[in-house]
């Protein structure tokens, strides 16, 4: 998913640009509130483990790969402005270390893979449970289905930005198809990850789990009589 | 377990994915290079190969996989690095 530069011309990636740069001022702002005592530490392990997922391309048939990109899982562990700071900075360690992504390019792919992919799965996250019975266990199924949808959104969003500045002139129907095909079986990978994580984080520390946390509640209060273990 | 604990061992995992599994990942084009090949717009891109670790090389290790590794574990360890200090400032501003 990294557009590397040359795809877009230069006023979408100016304009992509200060729009990424201002929803990571947001972000910032919003971290320092987010961040507590559980969810500090879990930032670095978060950061450091998109970026490892993300070389890890997966065959999704016909000559073709994917990768997890992350935010639905960032979005789950740390919260959205965690998580957007998160993916953010293993973009723009990809673009100025790795040549994963182009310089120009920078402002979009923070855009599509940073900002929309963690607001998105933070919405599906909320929305599905609220409605959802208050159990725990779901949180890592509903992980994965916000995993799903983040990638389409993500690659919905691509085609719409192609569209308006796309130095080629591509059929706009031709490339959503195109798109959307390839990356509902990258958005299959995702959510399958993305769920096993979260669901592995779940079974050992669900307190740890910034999505799951409302659902946890306050325990009361045990006393325990015998030899402290 | 400790929440120290599960932050070390999904460490070791990351890096032990970026060293030396990714060595292993799919070199097939993803997503997006397939659309851009397909529907013509794939040589509008500028490759940027001056950074340090183009391509998730290190530059003068020929042996791909040490280099693709090395690369691996230097990008998680900037990209961890960033992170913790980021987030230490974070909390610094946070306590005044």
């Amino acid at each position: 998913m990294h557009v590397p530069d040359g795809f877009l011309n230069l006023p979408t990636s100016v304009a992509t640009g200060v729009a990424a740069a201002t929803v990571i001022g947001f972000a910032l702002k919003g971290a320092g509130r987010e961040l507590d005592d559980r969810s500090a530490p879990m930032g670095g392990l978060v950061a450091t483990f998109v970026f490892a997922g993300q070389m890890m391309n997966f065959p999704i048939g016909a000559g073709t790969s994917g990768h997890l990109i992350g935010g639905a899982l960032a979005a789950t562990l740390v919260g959205p402005w965690m998580g957007i700071l998160c993916v953010s900075v293993v973009v723009i360690v990809q673009a100025l270390f790795m040549a994963d992504g182009g310089i120009t390019a920078l402002g979009t792919n923070v855009l599509l893979m940073a900002v929309l992919t963690v607001l998105v799965a933070a919405g599906v996250n909320k929305l599905l449970l609220s409605l959802l019975p208050k159990r725990v266990g779901l949180v890592a199924p509903v992980s994965g289905v916000a995993a799903f949808l983040s990638v389409l959104c993500a690659a919905a969003a691509f085609t719409a930005l192609f569209i308006v500045g796309g130095n080629t002139p591509i059929a706009p129907a031709l490339l959503f198809k195109a798109m959307m095909g390839w990356h509902v079986l990258i958005g299959l990978g995702e959510a399958v990850i993305t769920a096993l994580i979260v669901g592995g984080v779940l079974a050992l520390r669900p307190d740890l789990v910034w999505a799951a946390r409302p659902l946890l509640g306050s325990r009361p209060l045990e006393v325990r009589t015998g030899p402290v273990r | 377990m400790s929440a120290r604990r599960l932050i070390g061992l999904g460490l070791i995992l990351a890096f032990l994915i970026a060293g030396v599994l990714s060595f292993y990942a799919s070199a097939h084009p993803d997503g997006l290079q397939m659309v851009a090949k397909t529907l013509g717009f794939a040589d509008d891109a500028n490759s940027s190969d001056g950074s340090l670790l183009a391509g998730y090389q290190v530059p003068g290790v020929a042996d791909q996989r040490l280099s693709g590794g090395l690369a691996g574990i230097l990008g998680a360890a900037i990209v961890l690095a960033t992170m913790t200090l980021l987030i230490r400032v974070l909390r610094r501003k946070q306590t005044r």
